[in-house]
């Protein structure tokens, strides 16, 4: 069981952009000193890695772990990569938690990296090799299908109009305003949503998130350990993960099942007992406006069906009673996809740190972060506590 | 932000500054190949396809007939029963209309996709597929289409030996 309490004691992010000019080990190596930096520590002070990168046919370096080692502070150290697709940002935390609950290791450095930007002219056509090859490649499909199959499926059972949706990536990319890594941050209104480019019907061109470079860290330390840095730790006092059927065609996709599981696991290991009273911010996976709503659900921080309405109504604001994705999430900070969980624990970091600055949500107490991947089928929860 | 970062590193890009050769790159394109066996189930499945006829697995344990079929069923853990053909009639459980082909290129027409639950399998149990002769305004949740099938001599066993599915 659980032998040390896990604490967070620092935190870095690179800029997030479409393009950025230096190489995945130097992306990592910028986040690891500024998080190493904010916990007023040196490389020595480390003594295990958890390297966090989602396919490597983005960057185009296979088995890319090793290649990132160097950069992300892991030579001659005990250095893990976890990997779960896009759920991958918040799974390296939990990867993390592991080395440090387990007694096995005091500190651990956590790191995710992201360049989607050398697979051109888009990075789609990596995304080709994830379907099966017998009977799903024949059919060339491209990813964004199966998230409108399953954003259509959400919005009829419940009968969302797309309106709603839409509002949840106005929140956003306007919440991403003052997130200074942020590369697609502005201040768009619900009709700009709606009069986006068609892409794969529902999925218009605002609902989406974009490819992405950047990198995020993070410091773990044994309770004790932590004590030494700071007055003010963070507690990482709850994970959970879940994968559900490859089979994705044989389930309903109205409902992520698999957040949900995931999500009661961190629950019960945190002690919440009542998410939606508990809990004081969320950063759930919002790769597609949908799917912010869909896991907010996921988390039970909603009713099924009823996430998209808090949005509209402002409950999911700043300033409002369920404050959810205050970062500004992958729809407005971007989506380098491992290092866009991890930014997404950040968060929830500088949040219960009080050190979020304009996005600061008042009386934080308590966050969580998900993220979400491979086929529709793997939740990743993070329950941070100050 | 931590009030103790003043600076967020990184030096962005655009696509203008590569292609004008600003910053050096490098280009390589693999020329990896694959030829995948197709397995046990389906290898059947994609047999029965050049027959025109659709197949699944039947597990005794949880009484699901399973599409695509397995050997196993992943929910008892154990191997599935017997074979069972399934009708090539169903119901759409979700469609979206494509502007975008596989390499995220646009297209003018749109590809209508659909998961299609499928008629004598398990509720719930359904196939990725494309949809045709169809108007994109009055494909909705719930209709009924049934499976348009290539020319017998031109089917080589292979999921699109199924051209697309159209409304009944
Ligand atoms: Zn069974």
């Amino acid at each position: 069981m659980v032998k040390k309490r896990v604490a967070v004691i620092g935190a870095g992010i690179t800029l997030f952009r479409r393009r950025l000019q230096e190489t995945g080990k130097e992306l990592s190596h910028y986040a690891v000193e500024m998080a190493l930096d904010s916990a007023e520590m040196t490389r020595d002070d480390i003594e295990s890695v958890v390297m966090g990168t989602a396919p490597d046919a983005f960057d185009g370096i296979h088995m890319k772990a090793e290649n990132l080692l160097d950069g992300a502070g892991g030579a001659r150290k005990p250095y893990t990569r976890v990997f779960v697709g896009g759920g991958t940002g918040v799974f390296a935390p939990i990867g993390g938690w592991w080395h440090v609950a387990s007694g096995l290791f005091d500190t651990c450095l956590v790191v995710a990296e992201e360049k989607m930007s050398p697979c051109y002219p888009h990075p789609q056509t990596a995304f080709r090799t994830i379907w099966d090859p017998i009977i799903t490649r024949p059919l060339e499909p491209n990813l964004v299908w199966i998230f409108a199959l399953e954003m259509q499926r959400y919005m009829q059972i419940h009968n969302i109009p797309k309106e709603h949706i839409a509002a949840i990536a106005v929140k956003n990319k306007g919440n991403a305003l003052d997130h200074p890594s942020a590369q697609l941050a502005a201040k768009i209104t619900v009709q700009d949503v709606l009069d986006s480019e068609v892409m794969v019907w529902p999925v218009q061109r605002l609902d989406i998130s974009p490819p992405s470079d950047g990198a995020a860290a993070m410091i773990l330390a044994s309770e004790d350990v932590a004590r030494k840095y700071t007055d003010d730790p963070v507690w990482l006092d709850g994970v959970g993960w879940s994968l559900d059927s490859a089979y994705w065609t044989n389930r309903d996709l109205y409902f992520p099942e698999y957040v949900a599981t995931a999500a009661r696991m961190a629950y019960k290991m945190a002690k919440i007992h009542n998410p939606r009273k508990e809990i004081s911010l969320a950063e759930p996976y919002d790769p597609f406006d949908y799917k912010e709503a869909h896991h907010t659900e996921g988390l039970l921080l909603a009713d099924k069906g009823g996430a998209p309405k808090l949005t509209v109504e402002g409950q999911t604001f700043r300033d409002g009673d369920q404050p959810i994705c205050p970062s500004g999430g992958l729809l407005g900070v971007g989506n380098p996809i491992a290092a866009a969980g991890l930014m997404k624990c950040c968060e929830c970091f500088w949040q219960l740190r009080n050190e979020a600055g304009k996005r600061q949500v008042p009386k934080a107490e308590t966050a969580v972060a998900q993220a979400w991947g491979d086929l529709m089928q793997i939740g990743t929860v993070t329950v941070f506590r100050r | 932000m931590s009030e103790k970062f003043k600076e967020f590193p990184g030096t962005p890009l655009s696509s203008r500054d590569i292609k004008s050769g600003k910053v050096l790159t490098f280009k390589w394109r693999p020329n990896a190949k694959y030829a995948w066996t197709v397995g046990i189930a389906y290898g059947r499945f994609l047999e029965e396809l050049k027959n025109g006829r659709i197949i699944g697995r039947k597990c005794r344990e949880c009484s699901r007939v399973l599409v695509p079929p397995r050997m196993f069923c992943e929910q008892c853990f154990r191997p599935t029963d017997e074979w069972v053909f399934v009708k090539n009639t169903g119901r759409i459980n979700t469609f979206s209309l494509s502007y975008l082909d596989a390499d995220a290129r646009r297209i003018k027409t749109p590809i209508p996709v659909a998961v299609i639950d499928l008629d004598g399998a398990s509720p719930g149990i359904g196939i990725l597929h494309k949809l045709g002769n169809v108007d994109p305004k009055r494909i909705h949740i719930g209709m009924r289409v049934r499976a348009v099938w290539k020319p017998a001599k031109q089917r080589e066993g292979s999921i699109t030996d199924i051209k697309y599915w159209e409304p009944i």
